[in-house]
């Protein structure tokens, strides 16, 4: 490097540091805060780096607000334990088999056995609804839909992502109601043989209605993330399968599907947990009641975020606590959803850096 | 191999047999039209069912139909292609129904009570009789509650989303990307918990007499908190985007490192980040959940947002959905209405900004 008789150890710091973080293209310039002191000569003239500067600050600052968030993740932990834990102490029940829900009372009992089936069960259907219908309209806006079509098709389902949850659940109570009702007096009719479509009512305001009325808020939400994995289908895998003599169909199957499949399994994940923690629409649609049962049609139904919203007016300071402790295992359920999908996108990511 | 084995010697290459045989379109009418008959036969001559299930069943038996007279003429796997198509656009169309009834009820249902009443009174002294009142102090309640959380979220996440991007290496970097990333998913009861566990039942009470507090202000905390990790993404992503050179061509005229980003990083990645940030917003305006939980919800205007209870436009749609009196319905309506409208307007103009957006992928 004798060419450049300027260049001191600071450029040669710089030029590693731009280097050798991978997968860092053009957004990333070099980072002069982490020269070090620039040795006497070369450098000399330069001025001396300050020990408390602005750049120090600055650079504190910014990264306390980044481990701001860990910090909120773990007081949402700690707050929430602090809370529930005196609730929990004064529970006569098994916190974890108890179906009934009684914080109130002098003698407070209750369990969260009958709200996390609920919880589950209502998420399950929303998923089974949703998910291949998501899946079929995001290949269609991605490789179907004529152009013209498929932009505005595309940001008319992101403005419907941002609707808020209480404007699904209104409808799911005051319009939604009714057809499923009939649905669900024709399955009664004729499939009563089947355990899940039993029972002799009333119907109507069951976990059904909540389970689609939760699809249809998931439904967005997996479509737009899965329309974008699929559009980043490499161009030449697609044009290597059609140029091999397959339908548009094969094509889609041997090419699209098997790259985009991790982004598609995180995209159900994160739709998931969007499920789970869904509130206001299911207090709504669901008529509560705290049992175990696999009839899908009946009035009843519950989950943990719905009982928080239906409960929360009239509890008193165990039964605060007793929602709250509710709510840590909502937060403890979408926190492993959500880093499971989280892991299954980074490990995706990893792969595609080093393979480009 | 099986090409030429199937090629028979002395046929001659015409048009019409060097073509792979496709389906008319008048037999796929044909057949549409046979199996929608027969599903009604079916239906209306058995008395299993109405309309829905002629039109549900009749799909059904054309799809399965289709298959084969396809696979007859074209072979199997042009039908298989055929019938995935169809079942796509199937999808499609079922997918649309409910959402048009969603927008269809919110405008007809919506503009009943759409009166200056509506958006000029609160709902103090309105009793189950009362026909009239109106969301004025649930629409001052999400704006104060929104724009609260907005300034606090907002400088935390652009600061976050600048550690990430230019400062931060290594693990504790990619820590923070990943919680970031796993924050976005928190269901907004829990962040409502949180700030009810932690301001509501704890904080409050030293300025209150030792009484725990509801208030606007706790019900911003909690949009916050949700709001947070939307912005630092957003904002990650906007960062990302702008030219290394630029960078470098300010850290070369000797410019240090903070006065880089905010003189020449921030400014060119500012309209992508009023986007993402007006994307949270749109999304905290919605919450019902968190709101629900620490802001109490109130009948009359209440201007304070650090004292005493506060009204939230979601939240006056849930508690009126909730109201016996008959009048009830339509104010939960109209209140939905006016919060979907508040929530596109923003959402298409940040759409709209993001288009106009020179930094690009």
């Amino acid at each position: 490097m004798g060419d450049y008789p300027s260049r001191s150890e600071n450029a040669t710091a710089g030029d590693l540091a731009a280097t050798s973080s991978r997968g860092q293209g053009a957004g990333y310039g070099t980072s002069p805060s982490s020269f070090n002191e620039p040795p006497l000569g070369g450098g000399g003239a330069l001025p001396k780096k300050a020990r408390f500067s602005i750049e120090t600050g600055f650079r504190a600052l910014s990264t306390a607000s980044g481990a701001m968030v860990l910090v909120i993740i773990v007081a949402i932990a700690v707050f929430l334990i602090s809370k529930a834990a005196p609730a929990l102490s004064a529970n006569n029940a098994n916190f974890f088999t108890e179906l009934k829900w009684f914080p109130n009372e002098a003698d407070p009992s209750f369990g969260i056995a009958a709200l996390a089936f609920g919880t589950v069960l209502s998420s399950i259907i929303a998923l089974i609804v949703a998910v291949p219908i998501a899946l079929s309209i995001a290949l269609f806006l991605s490789h179907y839909a004529p152009r013209r079509l498929a932009t505005p098709l595309g940001f008319v389902i992101d403005l419907l992502a941002a609707v808020p949850s209480v404007v699904f659940g209104l409808w799911g109570r005051d319009v939604f109601q009714q057809p499923v009702r009939d649905f669900s007096l024709w399955l009664n009719e004729y499939f009563s043989w089947i355990p899940l479509f039993g029972g002799d009512g009333p119907f109507g305001q069951s976990i059904l209605l909540g389970g689609l009325v939760l699809a249809i808020m998931v439904l967005p939400i997996v479509t737009s993330l899965s329309r974008e994995v699929f559009q980043q289908t490499p161009g030449m895998n697609e044009e290597a399968a059609l140029a091999l003599g397959a339908t548009r169909w094969e094509m889609i199957r041997t090419a699209v599907v098997p790259y985009g499949k991790p982004g598609v399994i995180a995209a159900v994940m994160l739709g998931l947990g969007r499920a789970l923690g869904e509130t206001i629409a299911l207090a709504l649609t669901l008529s509560i009641a705290f049992n175990i049962s696999f009839n899908l049609i009946e009035n009843g139904g519950n989950s943990i975020a719905a009982n928080i919203a239906n409960s929360f007016g009239e509890a008193n300071a165990t039964g605060r606590g007793a929602l709250i402790a509710s709510g840590l295992v909502l937060f403890a359920i979408t926190l492993v959803v959500n880093m499971t999908a989280r892991a299954i996108i980074y490990r995706r990511r990893e792969f595609r850096d080093s393979a480009a | 191999m099986s090409i030429i084995e199937r090629e028979a010697p002395g046929v001659v290459m015409t048009p019409d047999n060097i073509r792979s045989k496709k389906l008319p379109v008048l037999t796929n009418v044909l057949v549409a039209v046979v199996s929608f008959a027969v599903a009604a036969a079916l239906v209306l001559g058995l008395d299993i069912g109405n309309w829905v299930l002629v039109v549900f069943l009749g799909a059904v038996f054309y799809l399965v139909a289709l298959y084969f007279v396809a696979s007859s003429v074209e072979g199997s796997r042009a039908a298989t292609n055929r019938t995935m198509k169809s079942l796509i656009y199937a999808a499609c169309v079922l997918a649309i129904l409910p959402l048009a009834s969603v927008v269809w009820t919110l405008v007809s249902k919506g503009v009943n009570r759409l009166d200056g009443d509506f958006f000029g009174t609160s709902m103090n002294n309105i009793g189950a009789r009362d026909p009239l009142g109106g969301a004025y102090h649930a629409i001052i309640g999400t704006l104060e509650q929104v724009g609260i959380a907005t300034l606090m979220a907002v400088p935390l996440g652009v600061l976050g989303a600048i550690y990430l991007v230019e400062y931060g290496r290594g693990k504790f970097a990619g820590t923070v990307r990943f919680f970031v990333d796993v924050m976005t998913g928190i269901p907004s009861i829990v962040a409502g918990l949180f700030i009810l566990s932690f301001w509501v039942l704890i904080v409050s009470p030293w300025f209150n007499n030792g009484q725990p507090r509801f208030s606007g202000f706790a019900a911003s905390l909690a949009l916050a908190v949700l709001m947070l990790p939307t912005v630092v993404r957003s904002t990650e992503e906007m960062l990302r985007l702008v030219p290394g050179p630029l960078r470098e061509g300010s850290y070369a005229l000797g410019v240090p490192q903070w006065k880089t980003i905010l003189k020449v990083v921030l400014p060119t990645a500012l309209p992508g980040i009023v986007t993402g940030v007006m994307l949270a917003v749109a999304r905290a305006a919605g919450e019902t959940a968190p709101v629900l939980l620490v802001a109490g919800g109130a009948a009359a205007i209440n201007f304070d947002p650090f004292a005493g209870n506060q009204q939230s436009l979601s939240l006056f749609v849930y508690q009126q959905a909730g109201d016996a009196s008959k009048f009830a319905p339509d104010r939960a309506w109209t209140a939905a209405l006016t919060l979907v409208v508040l929530v596109l307007v923003l959402t298409v103009t940040a759409k709209l900004l993001a288009r106009r957006n020179k930094l690009s992928r």
